[in-house]
């Protein structure tokens, strides 16, 4: 039972997520990639940056609320320097490449954009690499 | 005026989806997305709970799922003729060719995620309750698009 709600879970997570992506595409006419509406907030003109206030404010109160009601995510303690060089390379990399996990993973492929298959397989390649030199590092400091 | 508002609704309204199915798949756990990160744990086996050591399948899920709905509303916004309820047009990117700068970009950033399991949706869906931690992370990443962005406008 606990394996079939741990397979439900995110399933149904994604659908809210692709209906997310659906409501502001039709309404607005908007794609629903995270960096992109964030770093819209920089060098924009004030018109454009009301929608992505309202969208952020949403995502950070919603995660608040569900994480209240629902579960609170479990946050490993981890240095700070790692928080800050990660940080920067999420910020840096998400904005020189031109999309998230959610503008290219979701709604990159969802559009059948070839540009986003590129950048998707991409950042999975450096993600799964990384993670297995940290993984892995122990074997050569310890 | 009033299609103004609706604007603002109906991008929060957004928003709050967009988090609510954040936080349910369980993506705004870091460990969760450090396990699926962790092809390596295939040898041990796969863990649905990630599991220390295990590979997680979870994240491939959850954009699976979102896949499935955006894929459709795509294909019907492409329809000629459509348009959104409160604008003018839809706002496709613009941008076709794939140059260095794509995968520069997506290759910093794969190694950002796979640092600290965080990437911008679910950074952001945390900011109130991942303590002083998530706020580092995000003071980061907020410098880092500012960076980026400064460099793109200046070119």
């Amino acid at each position: 039972m606990s394996n079939f709600l741990n397979i439900v879970q995110p399933l149904l997570g994604g659908v809210l997520i692709g209906c997310a992506s659906w409501l502001l595409l039709s309404s607005i006419g908007r794609i629903a990639g995270i960096s992109g509406i964030l770093s819209g907030l920089f060098f924009s003109k004030p018109s454009e940056r009301a929608w992505r206030i309202a969208f952020l404010i949403g995502l950070i109160v919603g995660g608040y609320a569900t994480a209240s009601w629902f579960t609170a995510p479990v946050m490993p303690s981890r240095a700070v320097s790692l928080l800050l060089v990660a940080g920067l390379l999420v910020g840096f990399g998400t904005v020189w490449g031109s999309g998230c996990t959610s503008g290219h993973g979701v709604c990159g492929l969802g559009r059948r954009s070839v540009r986003s298959l590129v950048a998707t397989l991409t950042f999975m390649t450096t993600g799964f690499l990384t993670v297995f030199l940290v993984n892995s590092s122990h074997l050569f400091f310890n | 005026m009033k299609q103004f508002y609706k604007t603002i609704l109906y991008s929060a309204l957004s928003g709050i989806l967009f988090s609510v199915g954040l936080v349910i798949s369980g993506m705004t756990n870091p460990t969760k997305v450090l396990a699926f990160l962790n092809l390596a744990g295939l040898k041990q086996g796969i863990s649905w709970t990630a599991q220390s050591g295990f590979w997680d399948p979870s994240l491939a899920l959850v954009m699976g799922g979102a896949l499935l709905v955006s894929a459709i509303s795509f294909l019907r916004a492409s329809v000629a003729g459509h348009k959104p309820w409160f604008t003018e047009q839809f706002e496709w990117p613009t941008k076709k060719q794939i140059d260095l700068q794509l995968i520069s970009g997506a290759a910093l950033f794969g190694v950002g995620w796979g640092l600290a399991g965080y990437c911008p949706g679910p950074a952001l869906a945390s900011t109130l309750v991942g303590g002083l931690d998530m706020l580092i992370f995000l003071a980061a990443m907020l410098l880092g698009m500012f960076v980026a962005k400064l460099v793109i406008h200046r070119l």
